[in-house]
């Protein structure tokens, strides 16, 4: 894929994007989180058995910020889970772009999790395959996959990743 | 009490069903005697779907209980299952979770013994020797060392196996009202749409209990009260079959291309208790697929299935037991082949209500932990099934542990407690 457009600053600015995402989630600031993704978005947490037979099914699968909404309220309100917080460790991303304005994105990631109890387990580990795109000048997720390689979910999965 | 009954386990005198000692969800012996008797003994379990084996070759990597077992079709179209332990010396045979033998072999990496589908012996290296030397004794026969079997039924489109030959024919094992509804769901062919593993750290009754049990599902599970949704007219039915079988279903009506509207209508009709909406209603927007306006089965098959029907959300979830303080649930979603596209995006975003991030069912593994947590002593203590009264039996209603009771008695006599 062509790389013309890419520079340091638009580097950093993706970079940006990609930190300030796991800092919102990781400081408990989710009702944020839907402002990441675009009006019209996909965001899809799926299991990497699926992704790379090329079944659809995935654990989270949102194509709208009213979708992303809806699963805050609904951790806020409705689902019953024990108190877990999340730390995520990600990778210098692989980026490409022709035109500065779209990029296909790559990165690794790691969730750890801790409970009331106090022990931290790795949670989910996999990557995320991003489209960001420039919405009124600020860069946002188009497309949002996290395809984790942890297909063995522990207990549920609330908290998007 | 019976002889066989572990002396630490105290079922209590008269209480019917009605009380189960907690010592039944953390014991080691009661869990071994559980593969032994339950999973061993006269039980169908629930291997894969037919959709998962489709050619020649095909094969599954499963469990019966916590026994590897490796589901196959063979080159003459015929599905098989037999133990993944090679006959020699106990190593696992088959390594990958699923795929596809082009020569429909299997072979032990081990000493490369090597089988057919169906779990008989056909290759032994150096069986006569090298160069005269070494080699399998002289009365050595492949064919008394094949590998240890599963009886299997393909039912529907479902591949059930057993390991006991006193194990009834399939539909006498349901009983008529589970057959009924497993039918329903499978009355044409199906599409795997994916699979999603859940580990939980509770025993697996906890799970079998929780899928008996309408009386949790408008407490514990609040999204639909949460967001308004709620339906008064839900029309349900809690049936037992064979004491230990059952069915939940539940009648909506509101799946048809107009529910979006009603339930809008519905949601100005109880404002006052929820202060939140949904922001996308796409979320349960669907069709109506069954002419009886079911929307909601819950079919549990004693030991290890549960086939449901959520709205227009289809899957298996398997119950696997790991040890007597977890399990895996393993959901396999599904479709049917002739659906048109429309119908399968509704499935796919649909499938956000189910599975382990389930916006309405994720606290169905957390209730079963919350029960583990607690109780590690006090195992002459035992919990209260009472809603509904005392019968081991179904109800016309879903206000019921019924069925519940239902389990225990099955449990009971089969495990000879």
């Amino acid at each position: 894929m062509a790389n013309n457009a890419l520079t340091l600053e638009l580097k950093g600015e993706v970079e940006d994007l990609l930190n300030a995402y796991v800092q919102c989630i990781d400081d408990d600031n989710l009702e944020s989180w839907p402002d990441f993704f675009t009006e019209e978005c996909l965001y899809q947490v799926i299991p990497r058995e699926n992704h790379e037979v090329g079944l659809p099914t995935a654990v989270m699968w949102c194509d709208s910020r009213g979708m992303l909404q809806d699963r805050i309220t609904a951790l806020r309100h409705a689902n019953i889970y024990q108190v877990q917080w999340y730390r995520h460790i990600i990778s210098n991303p692989v980026i490409t772009t022709e035109d500065g304005d779209t990029f296909n994105v790559q990165s690794n990631y790691a969730v750890f999790k801790t409970c009331n109890d106090g022990e931290s387990t790795v949670y989910n580990i996999g990557r995320y395959v991003d489209v960001i795109v420039r919405d009124n000048g600020v860069l946002k997720f188009k497309e949002r996959t996290a395809i984790y390689d942890t297909h063995r979910i522990t207990t549920l999965m609330v908290i998007p990743v | 009490m019976n002889a066989t009954t572990p002396p630490h386990l105290k079922w209590p005198a008269n209480a019917d069903h009605t009380a189960v000692p907690y010592s039944v969800f953390n014991n080691q012996e009661v869990y071994d005697l559980e593969q032994a008797r339950l999973y061993n003994g006269p039980t169908w379990n629930y291997l894969a779907t037919e959709a998962e084996l489709p050619e020649k070759g095909s094969f599954k990597s499963t469990y019966i209980g916590d026994t590897p077992v490796v589901v196959t079709r063979g080159q003459d179209n015929e599905i098989y299952a037999w133990v993944n332990r090679c006959a020699h010396r106990g190593a696992e045979i088959c390594r990958e979770r699923h795929g596809r033998s082009e020569d429909g072999a299997y072979t032990c990496v081990y000493h490369q013994w090597s089988y057919d589908a169906k779990g008989d012996l056909r290759g032994v290296p150096f069986q006569r020797g090298l160069a005269g030397k070494g080699g399998m004794p002289k009365d050595f026969d492949k064919k008394q060392h094949g590998l240890r079997k599963v009886r299997v039924v393909n039912y529907h489109g479902a591949i059930f196996g057993t390991f006991s030959d006193d194990t009834p024919d399939i539909e006498d094992y349901m009983g008529e009202d589970v057959a009924y509804h497993f039918k329903r769901i499978m009355h044409k062919p199906i599409e795997i749409l994916g699979t999603t593993r859940q580990h939980i750290a509770g025993n697996w009754k906890f799970y079998s209990e929780n899928t008996k049990d309408p009386y949790h599902a408008s407490l514990l599970h609040l999204f639909h009260a949460t967001f308004g949704l709620y339906r008064s007219s839900q029309k349900g039915e809690s049936i037992s079959n064979n004491d230990f079988h059952s069915v939940l279903w539940a009648s909506g009506g509101t799946e048809d291309e107009s529910a979006l509207d009603d339930m809008k209508k519905d949601k100005l009709r109880t404002l006052q208790t929820g202060e939140y909406e949904l922001q996308d209603m796409s979320l349960l927007a669907g069709t109506q697929e069954f002419e009886d306006n079911v929307t909601l089965v819950i079919l549990s098959l004693f030991p290890s299935l549960v086939l449901q029907q959520i709205q227009n959300t289809l899957a298996f979830r398997q119950i696997l037991p790991k040890g007597k303080d977890e399990f895996e649930l393993v959901w396999t979603y599904f479709g049917y082949k002739d659906d048109s596209e429309e119908v399968r995006n509704y499935r796919l975003k649909q499938f956000n209500l189910i599975g382990p991030g389930g916006l309405i069912s994720m606290e169905d593994g957390e209730s079963t932990e919350l029960c583990q947590n607690a109780i590690v002593r006090d195992g002459e203590y035992t919990n209260v099934i009472q809603m509904a009264g005392k019968e081991a039996s179904g109800d016309d209603h879903l206000v019921t542990e019924g069925l519940i009771r239902g389990l225990w008695k099955g449990y009971k006599e089969l495990m000879d407690f």
